[in-house]
């Protein structure tokens, strides 16, 4: 049927360890959720419905899937919010809409947030600050820089760059499946490559993992890099979204916050080290099926008041 | 235990820097250095340093407290609503504030310690539950006024004759900062600094863990209810007022020394983080540094005096971002 | 490794299916003229010819019933919508911003009491809420036109962001825009009060008189880059360098009532005396004044809005005051608008509302008693059912 039935159908033969709960209680919520709304005479498992919230569930993901990596290195990053709405602008801005100029638009969004990603790593490991702190002093620098900057959204994208935001194939947004990639690629990296087993040493115990030969260091700054390009690839997924670039685009949408809140969710342990990415992409899912029940029931709930009475 | 030269080698820097704004300040504007300047300042500064210090007692417990911001915001909307312009209800309506305080106090440490949630996802829930309950409860814009003898503490103070008036925000702070500083040299407070430091270890020690924490938390949640008391006294209703206060709060703690993760730094030094964050602020203020550059001012200050402490402690391991959860039964 | 293969294998299977794209045609939205990359700040808010039009407005006298200023149109330039007429009862679809202010809490609740007063033509009326997020609107407006709308009301969180989405679904189903607007004129109608440069400026001109030539004035803003409040900074900014008054300041509030008192508070000590305050959004303006008690100076000239306390404390105090309005009466029109469309009855293709202005003679009209402090006087709504009580009276 729809994707995202049956991503719910395996969810019990991919996941194990901690996400296996949070992907089972996604099917449950997905159920109860059908249930409700088919009881109050909505149509839920409608392929509106189900688009609307996959399509919701994209920036989130991709900043959550980043945000993953850092919290598994035993890492934070508060600065996403702020990024996302800079890179945004770093891509309409450069872009201006001129389809020519998409790459060096795409390219120059990338070489920002790696660059943020390395401040971030660098002053937590270099200059030993709490990544709590750290990455909020980041963000809150980014936000000076949009303040004095702009004044509103800015720049335009072109078209064809629109398509990715709006395309589906199928009945499929091609954004989710880029959210689906950024996924898929976040748990090769983990799984598949020695920097990644190392992203988990070093979450696991810094100490233990710096004697037993782990370039502690290099890893949490390249969990940072990929945590802020995640967050980079956001505010380029809402660029072309939105047809221009924003400032507040990123914290109005609390992507700081949510994605730690998603990642937490998919079972990853906050202080780091274990957990994964497959658990993450159920909590966003979680959290955007809860969202889009809520809306469901609002209007719901407005509009039989509002027919109730005489 | 902390040597006295441990405590003091953490939370001087806070201190000079302090100094060293004020002076700033004074140097700008020579009027700061009047009695009745110093005196707004401290009143301004007061919530702010009263939420400092509850953050502290949970963050040297190893935990946190996101929850302050948008408690603040339904203490002051409920007192609002409840009052209603009507004198005689302040002082019930008070009284129901601080058990409300308790309340969410109790609930974010009993989930935290005994369901075993890190504090940082309790807190975070208790975020948004409270700011959706108090937008389901109003609709979003509050009602009802607050009470002139409500507001008195945040905006009024008592005149002393030939001298002028002090704020009772800046008594208030005086004697939140006597009271925490004595209870922090209790037995007490050498079970809260213990078992953030190392949580096994003060569980075997016999130290009740989860109990000091959980008390951490009603503190914080208590510190809120008092901070909002001011808030809504000095500015009246609102429902922005207490937007962002947690990370002000935890910014204000971290920058006095206190160790993110638990086990080290003064709640004093706490408390001139707040201050060196208010007076900062006051100091841009009157550069005349634009509402925008101040947010990038900011983050460079406070990374840097981070860096600077971490410098001055040495190469302690790297603390982890988000302290372990507690201990989970075997 | 297992699980993202099994998700690759997913994705490629999808990607052979039929390829779909919701772009909206001709595609892109903010006026595309190459180059609009950040202007100059200081340009980017202003139009002369805008600016002219809208200070003209002011003085010229509305069509319609002078006593339901919410149905009244300046200048109107009526369409045709025979095209959209259907037989009713109608499903009426509504993408809100946000209610994140009381400005706006006050609007929908107004709104809400007009689609009640229409329950024989509105079958369903569905409401979604942005909550202030650009992203999560385009998701509303997209799922609101894929569902049962006979006719789509926006109030846009921001303009550029959200002319894609409304374009799309311009080509769908009648739109109606209110508020802020969009960089297009496909919707039917655009509702809005007279707009910003005449808030601001009649806000100014205000103070100039009462503070004279050389007079220091604060001005206090929300935020920077929303356009209609850069519209009222800008019109205003103009007439106080023509008119020689000292603007100390310009800070930003973000509508924090702590942090306009301490705004306020720092001014007074720096410059001494303050004699006027011009607010570009007068939620904090009882704050802004207290600030002066406090200090122990006399109240200043200030410029307000039709906030409930602060009209309160301008007739307990005596103050010399005046608010400019945004009216949030603009939401009934909203509604209106949707079912004269649906009634394929003319509509105005902007639809211009009056702007009344609150002054020391007429405040007692707008003043009424017992409503929420953060209530807005010009909701329009006082001769509705369970007025005052839905208002949160």
């Amino acid at each position: 049927m729809t994707a995202l039935a049956e991503r719910v159908r395996w969810a019990p033969r991919l996941a194990t360890g901690p996400a296996a709960g949070t992907w089972i209680a996604l099917g449950l919520v997905v159920l109860l959720a059908a249930a409700i709304v088919t009881a109050r005479g909505g149509d839920y498992l409608t392929q509106a419905n189900l688009l609307n919230m996959l399509s919701r569930t994209t920036a989130l993901g991709i900043v959550a899937v980043g945000q993953t990596i850092a919290i598994l290195a035993g890492s934070l990053d508060l600065s996403v919010a702020y990024l996302i709405g800079l890179t945004s602008l770093i891509a309409a801005e450069v872009m201006a809409g001129d389809p020519a100029m998409i790459v060096p638009g795409v390219l120059a969004v990338l070489a920002a947030s790696a660059l943020v990603g390395l401040v971030n790593g660098l002053v937590i490991t270099k200059l030993q600050v709490n990544a709590f702190i750290a990455t909020l002093g980041v963000g809150l620098v980014i936000k000076g820089i949009l303040e004095s900057r702009y004044e509103g959204p800015a720049g335009s994208v072109p078209v064809l760059f629109q398509r990715l935001g709006y395309d589906r194939i199928g009945p499929i947004p091609v954004a989710v499946l880029l959210m689906l990639a950024v996924a898929g690629a976040a748990a090769l990296f983990l799984h598949r490559t020695r920097a990644g087993h190392h992203v988990y040493a070093v979450g696991g115990n810094v100490e233990v993992a710096r004697l037993s030969g782990v370039p502690t260091t290099r890893t949490t700054v390249l969990a940072h890099v990929i945590c802020s390009l995640c967050a980079g690839v956001a505010g380029l997924y809402l660029a072309s979204r939105l047809g221009a670039g924003a400032p507040y685009v990123g914290t109005d949408g609390g992507y700081d916050l949510e994605s730690i809140a998603a990642v937490v969710l998919g079972g990853t342990v906050l202080a780091g080290g274990r957990g994964g990415v497959s658990g993450t992409v159920a909590g966003v899912l979680l959290l955007a099926v809860l969202d889009n029940l809520f809306d469901q029931l609002v209007l719901d709930a407005f509009f039989k008041a509002s027919c109730a009475a005489p | 235990m902390r040597t006295l030269r441990d405590r003091v080698g953490a939370a001087a820097p806070v201190f000079g820097v302090l100094l060293l704004l004020l002076v700033a300040i004074a140097v700008v504007n020579p009027n700061f250095l009047e009695p009745a300047s110093l005196l707004a300042y401290l009143k301004r500064a007061a919530p702010l340093a009263i939420l400092a210090v509850g953050q502290y007692f949970v963050i040297v417990s190893g935990e946190f407290d996101l929850s302050v911001g948008s408690l603040v915001t339904v203490q002051v909307v409920v007192a609002a609503r409840l009052i209603d312009g009507d004198e005689s209800a302040t002082v019930p309506v008070i009284v129901l504030l601080i058990g409300l305080g308790l309340l969410v106090g109790l609930v974010n440490g009993l989930i935290t310690t005994r369901l075993h949630v890190p504090s940082f996802v309790t807190t975070l829930g208790m975020l948004l539950v409270l700011s959706g309950a108090v937008f389901l409860w109003t609709g979003g814009a509050p009602r009802g006024s607050l009470s002139e003898s409500f507001r008195e503490p945040g905006r009024q103070g008592i005149d002393i004759p030939g001298f002028g008036q002090v704020p009772w925000s800046a008594l208030i702070l005086i004697a939140v900062a006597a009271g925490a500083a004595v209870l922090m040299r209790s037995a007490w407070g050498h079970t809260l600094v213990a078992t953030g430091d190392n949580d096994r270890a003060a569980a075997l020690a016999g130290v009740p863990v989860e109990r000091v924490r959980t008390t951490a938390f009603v503190l914080s949640a208590l510190a809120a209810t008092v901070a909002a008391i001011l808030l809504g006294g000095f500015a009246g209703v609102s429902a922005q007022v207490g937007e962002g206060l947690e990370f002000s709060a935890i910014t204000a703690v971290v920058l006095g020394g206190v160790v993110l993760g638990g086990g080290r730094g003064s709640v004093l030094a706490a408390l001139a983080g707040a201050l060196v964050l208010e007076a900062l602020f006051t100091l841009l203020n009157l550069l005349g540094v634009s509402g925008a550059l101040e947010s990038t001012v900011q983050g460079v200050i406070i990374i840097a005096a981070v860096a600077y402490a971490a410098r001055r402690a040495g190469r302690r391991r790297r603390p982890p971002a988000v302290p372990e959860p507690s201990p989970q039964p075997a | 490794m297992k699980r993202s293969m099994v998700l690759a294998t997913g994705a490629v299977l999808l990607l052979a299916t039929a390829c779909t794209s919701d772009v909206p045609p001709g595609g892109a939205a903010p006026t595309a003229a190459p180059g609009t990359s950040a202007p100059p700040a200081a340009t980017q808010f202003f139009d002369q010819a805008e600016h002219d039009r809208q200070l003209a407005l002011r003085d010229e006298a509305a069509e319609g019933p002078a006593d339901q200023p919410w149905v009244q149109m300046l200048e109107p330039e009526m369409v045709d919508t025979a095209q959209y007429a259907t037989q009713g009862p109608h499903n009426v679809c509504f993408s809100n911003a946000s209610v994140d202010n009381p400005w706006r809490q006050v609007g929908w609740t107004t709104m809400q009491a007009e689609v009640d007063l229409h329950r024989d033509e509105i079958a369903n009326f569905t409401a979604l809420d942005a909550g202030a997020s650009d992203d999560k609107q385009i998701s509303d407006i997209q799922q609101l036109v894929g569902g049962d709308c006979d006719a789509l009301i926006v109030s846009p969180n921001t303009t550029a962001t959200l002319t894609p989405a409304v374009e799309a679904a311009c080509g769908q189903l009648p739109v109606i825009v209110f508020d802020r607007g969009v960089d297009t004129d496909c919707p039917v109608t655009f509702i809005h009060p007279v707009g910003g440069y005449a808030f601001g400026a009649t806000a100014a001109e205000f103070l100039a008189d009462q503070v004279g030539q050389g007079g220091k004035v604060l001005a206090l803003r929300v935020l920077p880059g929303v356009d209609v409040l850069e519209n009222r900074w800008a019109a205003a900014e103009r007439i106080f360098a023509a008119r020689g008054v000292d603007v100390v300041g310009v800070e930003f509030t973000e509508n924090d009532t702590a942090t306009a008192k301490s705004v306020v508070s720092d001014y007074l000590q720096r410059e001494g005396q303050i004699n006027g305050i011009w607010m570009d959004d007068g939620t904090a303006a009882v704050a802004a004044l207290e600030a002066f008690e406090d200090a122990g100076q006399p109240l200043p000239a200030i410029s307000g809005e039709d906030q409930q306390q602060f009209l309160e404390k301008w007739q307990a105090e005596g103050l010399t005051a005046q608010a400019p309005t945004y009216p949030t009466f603009q939401w009934r029109t909203a509604v209106i608008a949707a079912l004269q469309i649906l009634r394929g009855e003319q509509v105005p293709s902007e639809w211009i509302l009056p702007q009344p202005t609150i002054t020391s003679e007429n405040l007692d009209q707008y003043l009424q008693p017992g409503l929420p402090p953060l209530h807005y006087a010009l909701c329009g709504c006082q001769q509705m059912p369970d007025f005052p009580a839905r208002w949160g009276a």
